[in-house]
């Protein structure tokens, strides 16, 4: 198993497999960061919603410009998404209905739109269905021009990555810096919103803004992992980190350091994994990094030093 | 035929003995459907019915693996379903587990357990794409749903299981309305709440598991949410609500299966659920309770009644009128003429309002606390709101105000 291993991170490994981890841990990454906050605002399930609304945004995208470029996909799955929010608000304040009954009659119906117009539409040309959105093709990002370690270092090889590499990488440093410059505003308003507004915090801007950012993230990742790793990276990492710790610094660390387990261990078990049991087949890395982020979850709800609500340590 | 032709025969059931069975399974399943997800939405859950949905996934994968295992084909749907029960059974209770037992709220109970069924349920798939019998087995259409090529087993299956789930929601309707709407006051007549939530929630799972087939996992939520949400519109009943929220899910899945069986290459799924929202939307504009549009004309009368009673008052005190809509509205009741003087008509309903206003003033002042006085809004005439007796004193006062008045000058 050793000899497996060593030879598992060779040259083979930096061409098929590096940049794969490399982009699903950037993606986990990306999603983990907003989640903190959503799920602190009771939010968790809009990073659901709005990863369902992806899809239509990217079908209608391709019907306007008939192309698959990242540009277009990516302006009309963050259209997709604010329309998306903006639908859940007029039907919640029309409808008066509870949240997630708003959120889940415009999803629901925004994907089947998605969907049908997928279907009606010949898009048999473009490598564009449901499956794709769903799953991501993470396997397929490889580093072709690759020959080693040695091509980190070679500008050349450098220049033939896959673009979603540097994309989600710029994604992620934007979204950290939003975090990061805006982290007092964000906390106290996460916290104390009524509070947040009396010392002058505009906290519906802010709350847009976190809404924003999660689009982004979920755009960009979407584009390379699918809609199932983004849905469980804005949920599971941020909610395994929040039974770690009382701190909201130290959750958002610990939510950075399970997504990063989730995205290594669900592609390495996923690609090789099979073949411990003499599978020559390799699963769906996607679904792999879900499940190991829903592992995580459970060992933290079992053991977390921060389990329990306030109060509740007498009583179970 | 064209398929204007073939929409139409197939919505009298006259589109072949298939497509009749498919589309009354469809209804039957929506009818369920929505009377369940009524009470879901009443008791504020409607999301949990989209963590137990996901979380079928894997019990599909499952049951294939096991079926293929015992050397059957992997396909047949009565063990599909039982599989994928038991996965979101599974799934339900691990968002129990996790709100009661730790402090995560349930909204992210929620979405931890319906991403990471979800993705366990893609590997197992993708596994099963490996095995022999698992290239063409078709669980991708448990995704979306696909009633092209349904066997009459299967759809005898799904409508006899639909039409018990429409059973099983009358026979529990008392006390699920009860917990959905006053949980507390529930628990205190002896009604166990948490057991009736989980039968709520396990409705939504034989909803879930039946509707795979037709509608599949990603959509189905839709299904329970969507009709109810569209009922609330018209009532604030919940026997009816819960009637229409039923009607409305059994047309959608009715026509939805209809249409789509007209257009074979469709997966049923979304259209079912673009056929719910069409309700919703025609709900959301139309209804004379709570629709927009109701509302809407009820603002316009409201604005308008303001403007005309305004206008009066200003044409009883002698002052000009400047404002563009309330010189329309009393043009158009003949009350000015184009250069704003009043008419004969107008001076008459001016005089009128201007009284009504002065006696509402001395009710005021004589009843602070009369509860017609607390309902005043400066548009209803007093009379309305007033016995005789009192609106006689109310002139005598105003009489005896106006002589006092007068001896002072």
């Amino acid at each position: 198993m050793i000899d497996d291993l060593i030879t598992a991170l060779g040259a083979e490994f930096v061409q098929l497999s590096l940049t794969p981890i490399v982009i699903g841990t950037l993606a986990a990454i990306a999603c983990a960061l907003p989640g903190n906050f959503l799920l602190l605002r009771r939010q968790a399930l809009i990073g659901d919603a709005i990863s369902h609304v992806v899809l239509p945004g990217i079908v209608a995208a391709f019907l306007v410009t008939g192309t698959i470029t990242a540009v277009p996909m990516m302006l009309g799955a963050g259209a997709a998404a604010i329309i998306a929010v903006a639908m859940i608000e007029i039907v919640k304040r029309l409808g008066r209905v509870e949240p997630g009954a708003a959120m889940g009659l415009v999803f629901t119906t925004l994907f089947a739109a998605g969907v049908l117009f997928l279907e009606i539409t010949d898009t048999s040309s473009v490598h564009i269905d449901v499956q794709h959105a769903l799953l991501g093709n993470l396997e397929s990002l490889i580093w072709f021009d690759a020959e080693g370690w040695g091509s980190l270092l070679d500008p050349a090889a450098l220049a033939t990555l896959p673009p979603q590499l540097p994309r989600l990488a710029v994604v992620l440093v934007g979204i950290g810096l939003f975090i990061f410059l805006f982290w007092k505003e964000l906390k106290i308003s996460t916290f104390d919103a009524a509070f947040a507004g009396a010392i002058g915090i505009r906290t519906r801007v802010l709350g847009f803004a976190l809404v924003v950012a999660t689009a982004v993230a979920a755009v960009a990742a979407f584009d390379a992992v699918g809609s199932i790793i983004v849905i469980a990276m804005f949920v599971c990492p941020p909610a395994s980190a929040r039974l770690m710790t009382n701190q909201l610094a130290r959750q958002v660390g610990w939510s950075v350091v399970f997504a990063t387990i989730s995205a290594i261990l669900g592609y390495v078990l996923a690609g090789y994994g099979p073949g411990w049991f003499g599978s020559p087949y390799a699963v769906s890395a996607a679904g792999m990094i879900a499940t190991v982020s829903g592992v995580i979850l459970i060992l933290t709800c079992l053991f977390g030093p921060q389990r329990k609500r306030v109060g509740q340590q007498a009583e179970a | 035929m064209g398929f204007g032709d073939y929409f139409i025969s197939a919505l009298f059931l006259q589109a072949g003995y298939n497509s009749a069975l498919v589309a009354i399974g469809a209804g039957l399943l929506g009818l369920s459907a929505g009377s369940a997800g009524a009470f879901i939405f009443l008791r504020k859950r409607a999301l949990v019915s989209d963590a137990i949905s996901h979380a079928t996934l894997p019990g599909v994968g499952l049951a294939f693996i096991i079926m293929v295992a015992f050397g059957s084909d992997g396909r047949w749907l009565p063990g599909l379903i039982l599989g994928s029960a038991i996965s979101s059974a599974i799934g339900l209770l691990m968002v129990e587990w996790i709100t009661r037992k730790t402090r995560l709220t349930e909204d992210a109970a929620i979405g931890a357990v319906l991403s990471v069924f979800f993705g366990f349920g893609i590997v197992l798939l993708t596994v099963i794409q490996t095995m022999s019998s698992g290239r063409q087995a078709g669980l991708e259409n448990f995704l979306l749903g696909s009633t092209a090529g349904m066997l009459i087993s299967e759809a005898t299956t799904i409508a006899v299981a639909g039409a018990m789930a429409a059973g099983f929601v009358f026979l529990l309707r008392r006390p699920m309305t009860l917990v959905a709407f006053d949980p507390e006051y529930a628990a205190t007549t002896g009604v166990n709440v948490r057991n009736i939530d989980l039968a709520m929630m396990g409705l939504a799972l034989i909803v879930t598991v039946i509707g795979l087939k037709i509608v599949g996992l990603i959509l189905i939520v839709a299904l329970l949410i969507i009709p109810p949400v569209a009922a609330r519109f018209w009532t604030n009943q919940v026997g009816r609500m819960i009637g229409i929220a039923a009607v409305i899910g059994g047309l959608s899945g009715y026509v939805g299966a209809v249409l789509s069986a007209a257009h074979a290459a469709l997966p049923t799924g979304p259209i079912i659920v673009l056929v719910a929202f069409g309700f919703f939307m025609i709900s959301a504009l139309f209804s004379p309770l709570r629709g927009g549009l109701a509302s809407a004309l009820r603002h316009q009368r409201f604005q308008r009644r303001v403007h005309r009673r305004q206008g009066l008052l200003s044409l009883a005190r002698r002052e000009p009128i400047y404002d563009g809509l309330t010189i329309r509205i009393l043009r158009r009741a003949g009350m000015i003429r184009a250069d704003g003087v009043a008419t004969a008509r107008g001076r008459i309903a001016a005089e009128k309002a201007a009284h009504d206003e002065a006696r509402w003033a001395m009710a005021r002042r004589m009843l602070p606390d009369d509860s017609a006085i607390e309902r005043y809004d400066g548009l209803t005439p007093i009379e309305r709101m007033m016995t005789p007796d009192q609106i006689a004193e109310i002139d005598r006062m105003i009489q005896s105000a106006q002589t006092t008045q007068g001896a002072k000058a």
